[in-house]
């Protein structure tokens, strides 16, 4: 389903110009858990952009079911981040003094696809599905504890039934405790739901808890295997 | 993205911070109230100088006598001043010049008059008994002059409001008109007996026509000015379409009569009624236009206002912007959204501004300084204005938005 194919990507230009991947290739099929892993300045932030489809590789191709996005433009890119993406961030990035209800459907006004007598429905689909208990939406994103926050986010990321889910440091804000609920909710959507997952990460603990680790340093993949021993999350609240 | 979605997101962000987009809201609102209120108070002035100068007569062409020149030196002594017109001259006009509705000849000058131990320096205006007709000039009590007495050269008055108090009031309280009929008043030791008094009509502009005695045209002639000459005539044209012509032929006539060949030379002038009007409508038109201008730039500053605003709060909710790309908000979509914020912004400040401009002309009307009225034209401005407002200070805020970068937004501190 993701197929990426010797893509390189510079920034700047001239002497100032910087390789942050240094040609990268992997495909990921409909259904996997991967996680990318390496150290801060590894390439995996660039790499996560590419595959989210927020940049372009400077050159290579990236195919996204089939969709060639490495030649797309700007709002051709928009698009295809409407409908086949959802987007997890480290800092939450929820709406301030604004309904869980309200957050969650946020992808769904910018996707005229979804209808929008379908989207109260498609709302209380995600929250269940992100493990969160339907009381909950009408609540204010302050009143929230982190757990239940990075939960309303993956609600979020899941409302538009996007064909990736895409983690930036999912964990990185949060501790220990509440990290595994969030991972454990990515395990179930992916063994429950058949959700395709790849999570960014620099720690291996939470890298551990996909299925498959692409580790990339200094803008090369130096890894690529199934996890090992893989862990399992406790699903407690 | 639904209409109600913008509206929704519209009114989501602009809550969020209420004290800053009501102060926003503040500018647009003094710019609108003071298009609105300043306007309407340079109409109603513009309505009173044309009401006013209406008031004189309608359809009106007044002919007054050419200044004088002495003989080969051009010496003026001030327009109005030679002796050139005469009865014969208006008797010309009424029966050569087509369209013309009535003529009434006038001579008048400042006299002392007297009553019973008082007296006044005032107009004495001789007149026909068309005058009245052709001036829009009512009889309160008693009656006018009469074609009668103005051939009998009848030693009789009719007094305007004000001079009516002056001689027979007792002080400010307006006189009662009937205990003024029948009294006697002396203009330049000559006796008139008073036969009537007009209505009110408020100053002129010009000069207060409530502040006159109106006596036969021939009794001014032989008792007062010594001579056979009219001051002016007033000639009423039968409709407003036919002022240019009736001028024309006025002139053409008069020129013949006096000898001239040269319309330069011509020893007289005629004076159109909407020349005046167009004249004090240029004059009243540019005040208004001044102090709409004045108005627009406290509107102008208040869009400054909306910008500075919408200009923070884009860098404000930088995050937020990379938040709504990232889930596949086009470019258009946020740009929309942030200039619907600038004109939601203004459109509230152009509705309460309208509502306070209002009241403002309206305190003005009833206070009696000015009859203002607030014309649905300004309205419509104001609220095309304060739009166009958001729009023009709100797209370039709007754009910023729209052109971040997605990943740059994300990381945005």
């Amino acid at each position: 389903m993701i197929e990426v194919k010797n893509v390189t990507k510079t920034y700047g230009a001239g002497d100032a110009a910087f390789q942050a991947l240094k040609g990268v290739s992997f495909t990921i099929d409909a259904g996997e858990f991967v996680a990318i892993m390496g150290p801060s300045g590894s390439g995996k932030s660039t790499t996560m952009h590419i595959l989210g489809c927020l940049d372009t590789p400077t050159s290579g191709t990236y195919r996204l079911k089939g969709k060639k996005v490495s030649d797309m433009t700007d709002e051709e890119l928009a698009k295809i981040r409407s409908e086949e993406i959802g987007f997890v961030f480290q800092s939450f990035n929820l709406l301030a003094r604004t309904t869980v209800a309200r957050n969650v459907m946020l992808p769904l006004i910018y996707d005229e696809k979804v209808p929008v007598d379908e989207r109260a429905e498609r709302v209380r689909a995600a929250v269940r599905a992100a493990g969160l208990d339907e009381s909950l939406l009408e609540r204010k994103s302050n009143q929230l504890s982190g757990g239940q926050i990075q939960r309303v986010a993956i609600a979020r990321a899941l409302v538009n039934d996007p064909a990736l889910i895409l983690a930036d440091e999912p964990t990185g804000n949060l501790d220990t405790k509440t990290g595994e609920l969030v991972l454990g909710t990515f395990q179930k959507l992916n063994e429950g739901h058949g959700r395709t997952i790849v999570v960014i990460t620099h720690e291996p603990e939470v890298a551990e808890h996909a299925a498959r680790i692409i580790t990339v340093r200094d803008g090369l993949i130096v890894s690529d295997s199934k996890t090992h021993a893989r862990r399992r999350a406790e699903l407690a609240d | 993205m639904t209409i109600a979605d913008t509206l929704h997101e519209t009114y989501t962000a602009l809550s969020a911070n209420r004290v800053r987009s009501g102060l926003t809201i503040l500018g647009i609102v003094i710019g609108i109230a003071s298009v609105i209120a300043l306007v309407s108070v340079g109409q109603g002035a513009q309505a009173s100088i044309s009401s006013s100068i209406n008031s004189l007569g309608s359809n009106l062409l007044i002919v007054t006598p050419g200044a004088q020149k002495g003989p080969g030196v051009a010496i003026s002594a001030g327009r109005g001043s030679a002796k050139t017109l005469t009865q014969e001259d208006a008797d010309a006009i009424a029966s050569q010049v087509a369209n013309v509705a009535a003529v009434a000849s006038e001579v008048s000058g400042r006299y002392q008059v007297t009553a019973a131990g008082t007296n006044t320096n005032t107009t004495v205006d001789g007149v026909t008994s068309a005058y009245p007709a052709i001036r829009n000039v009512e009889i309160d009590q008693g009656s006018f002059i009469t074609d009668t007495q103005v051939a009998s050269r009848a030693k009789v008055a009719v007094l305007g409001p004000t001079t009516a108090t002056d001689l027979f009031g007792d002080g400010t309280d307006p006189v009662d008109p009937a205990s003024v009929i029948g009294q006697t008043i002396r203009i330049k030791g000559v006796e008139f007996t008073v036969i009537g008094m007009t209505v009110a009509k408020g100053g002129s502009g010009f000069s207060n026509a409530d502040d006159m005695v109106y006596i036969p045209a021939t009794a001014a002639e032989l008792f007062l000015a010594g001579d056979q000459y009219l001051t002016s005539i007033d000639v009423q044209a039968a409709s407003a379409g036919d002022m240019t012509q009736v001028q024309d032929d006025i002139t053409t006539t008069l020129l013949a009569r006096h000898h001239l060949s040269d319309p330069t030379q011509a020893d007289f002038s005629v004076i159109n009624q909407a020349d005046i009007l167009a004249t004090a409508s240029s004059i009243t038109g540019t005040l208004t236009l001044l102090l709409g201008a004045i108005a627009g730039i406290s509107l102008l500053v208040g869009g400054i206002g909306i910008m500075n605003m919408m200009l923070t709060t884009v860098t404000e909710r930088t995050r937020e912007i990379g938040l709504r790309k990232a889930i596949g908000a086009k470019n258009g979509d946020i740009s929309r959204q942030f200039l619907a914020e600038a004109i939601a912004l203004t459109l509230v400040g152009g509705v309460v501004g309208i509502a306070l401009g209002s009241a403002i002309s309206f305190v003005v009307a009833s206070s009696g300084i000015l009859q203002t009225s607030v014309s649905w034209q300004s309205i419509v401005l104001a609220f095309g204005v304060s739009g166009g407002i958001g729009i023009a200070f709100g797209y370039y805020p709007a754009r910023r938005a729209a052109s971040l970068n997605p990943i740059e937004a994300l990381r945005y501190e």
